[in-house]
């Protein structure tokens, strides 16, 4: 077969190029801060409220969608209703909507004089311009992720385990418990983590919603751009390494699970 | 006899009436308060002082820049990771090398990379103080802050989706089609435009359509690297922003609606796609 050496070369090029070397270059920048030095960054309180709220946002949001996700991918593929093919491809609106447009939309929903706001501003619930709006927003971009590897996992589900289960004296909901969810666990966390990993770096849904006070509202991508605007390129690239390593653990955990997964499903 | 234990097998697998019908009101009003209520409440604030302000909020000068720059940028971005991805696919599909999972994995790297840092790499590479920033001043050429900085952020960003579409596609394909074509005495170009394309047109079709919604759709890269210049550097989701910022809301959502009409024709397509030509259900990770 010809090409291996014009295809394998043009690709390593290519991604030399465009990813590898300015990943490489994030990572070294800061090197020349020392590690106390990148230590007083990373450790500076606005760096660690902005860090611990868009981990604590993301993984709230990311819960959210473990239970509502999960409804809508059981009631997706198990339940037949008009319009389910239409549902369904609506589903990925949060992958194919652009994320500024998403952040104005739900901002203008929660917003005190807004369709949701002005219902939920009398009953002293404030979303928009606070940690609720972040989750909101967040809970938004992840809807598709914990929907969409379920999908596949609850097609391939042999209905007759439940049968077995159900002729041997188990209830519906105890049946689920016990062969159902475990058989679904793997595929379920994959989603969480990846609409997990998808929250902690996500920026042009929240910002417009979450009202960007220091140590309150502000999420870890929009320090790096106000560090940016500070000229403070050392701290914005900290910041960068320190939320890149997180996300890579978080991509380990996953290709764990994902083989996990593939495990469980293999038995 | 026999419908009615058909008909108890099925009440074995399913759910009780009504906690069926409950479970399907909670899935439907979640996906009407995340999905359908923001898609609508765009189009309502786009015309809420009706069709005139509307159109004449498109018309604006910078509001058309805006649009042009989202266009040429998407036809930069999106031939040159079409042309990276079936060279990846052929790499990875045809052959057998050490670190193929590796080159895999890489290939995925700009997916779980915050949008922000995306565009920070660039900065840190290309900007005043960047690595090569003293070099790039020496000759005169600026890449931050300019249109070519803001083509670079968006081929990152949506660096793996042809990729990742075409690599599964050509390994469950194989070889035997290509071989045979070589046997026969056709040229390895010829065998790819007249074998393997044809084969993966519709999974490239698909890759296509993300990365074109990724890239005419990306805020955080695109927004580190651009500078803001009204008219000149800022696409279509940074006018957003800027018009939005301004107060300037029926401009803002304007433009927001066309970015919601592309989004929904993605959709649209895509949905097509999988149920004419991709039967088998996908992870799609946008």
């Amino acid at each position: 077969m010809p090409g291996y050496g014009l295809t394998l070369g043009y690709t390593l090029t290519y991604l030399s190029l465009i990813v590898l070397i300015p990943l490489a270059g994030l990572l070294l920048r800061p090197v020349g801060l020392g590690w106390q030095g990148f230590w007083n960054v990373v450790s500076a309180p606005r760096v660690v409220a902005a860090l611990e709220l868009s981990f604590g946002a993301a993984l709230v949001a990311a819960a959210v969608n473990a239970i509502f996700g999960g409804i809508v991918a059981w009631v997706l593929v198990r339940y037949e209703f008009p319009g389910r093919r239409i549902v369904d491809a609506l589903v990925d609106l949060p992958f194919a909507l652009p994320t500024a447009v998403a952040g104005i939309a739900l901002t203008a929903l929660y917003a005190p004089n807004g369709w949701l706001g002005s219902w939920l501003e009398p009953m002293g619930i404030k979303v928009a311009f606070t940690r609720l709006g972040i989750m909101v927003a967040l809970t938004f971009i992840g809807l598709p992720f914990v929907v969409r590897t379920l999908e596949p996992v609850l097609q391939d589900l042999d209905p007759e385990f439940e049968e077995a289960a159900a002729t041997l004296g188990a209830g519906r909901l105890q049946t689920f418990l016990r062969v159902v969810l475990p058989a679904i666990l793997p595929a379920l966390l994959t989603g969480v983590a990846l609409a997990f990993a998808r929250g902690v770096g996500e920026y042009g849904s929240v910002i417009f919603i979450a009202g960007n006070m220091p140590m309150i509202s502000e999420i870890a991508p929009l320090l790096i751009v106000v560090k940016l605007e500070q000229y403070d390129y050392a701290g914005a690239a900290a910041v960068g390494v320190a939320m890149l390593l997180i996300s890579f653990l978080l991509l380990l955990l996953i290709n764990l699970l994902q083989r996990w997964k593939t495990a469980q499903g293999s038995t | 006899m026999a419908d009615s234990l058909a008909a108890q097998r099925r009440r074995a697998v399913s759910e009780p009436g009504l906690v069926k019908w409950g479970l399907l009101a909670i899935a439907l009003i979640y996906l009407a308060l995340f999905l359908v209520l923001p898609l609508a409440s765009v189009y309502a604030q786009a015309l809420a002082d009706g069709f005139g302000h509307f159109f004449s909020a498109i018309q604006d000068p910078d509001t058309l820049s805006a649009i042009r720059l989202t266009l040429l940028v998407a036809v930069i971005a999106v031939p040159l990771n079409v042309v990276f991805g079936l060279a990846a696919a052929w790499t990875v599909a045809k052959f057998d090398f050490r670190g193929k999972s590796v080159l895999i994995t890489l290939i995925d790297l700009p997916f779980s990379v915050s949008p922000v840092v995306s565009g920070l790499i660039y900065v840190l590479m290309f900007g005043a103080q960047g690595w090569l920033g003293p070099w790039l001043q020496a000759h005169d050429i600026q890449i931050i802050f300019t249109v070519s900085g803001i083509v670079l952020a968006t081929i990152f960003v949506t660096f793996p989706f042809v990729a990742r579409e075409l690599i599964p596609l050509m390994q469950q394909q194989g070889s035997e089609e290509e071989e045979a074509a070589i046997v026969l005495g056709a040229s390895g170009w010829q065998t790819f435009w007249r074998v393997t394309l044809p084969n993966v047109k519709w999974g490239l079709l698909y890759g296509v359509l993300l990365c074109n919604a990724r890239a005419m759709g990306e805020f955080g890269a695109v927004s580190v690297v651009s500078g803001h210049i009204r008219g000149e550097t800022l696409t279509m989701p940074l006018q957003v922003e800027m018009l939005y910022n301004d107060y300037d809301f029926v401009g803002a959502f304007a433009v927001a609606s066309l970015l919601s009409l592309l989004a929904l024709v993605t959709l649209t397509l895509k949905s097509l796609l999988e149920w004419r030509f991709l039967r088998s259900s996908r992870q799609s990770t946008l």
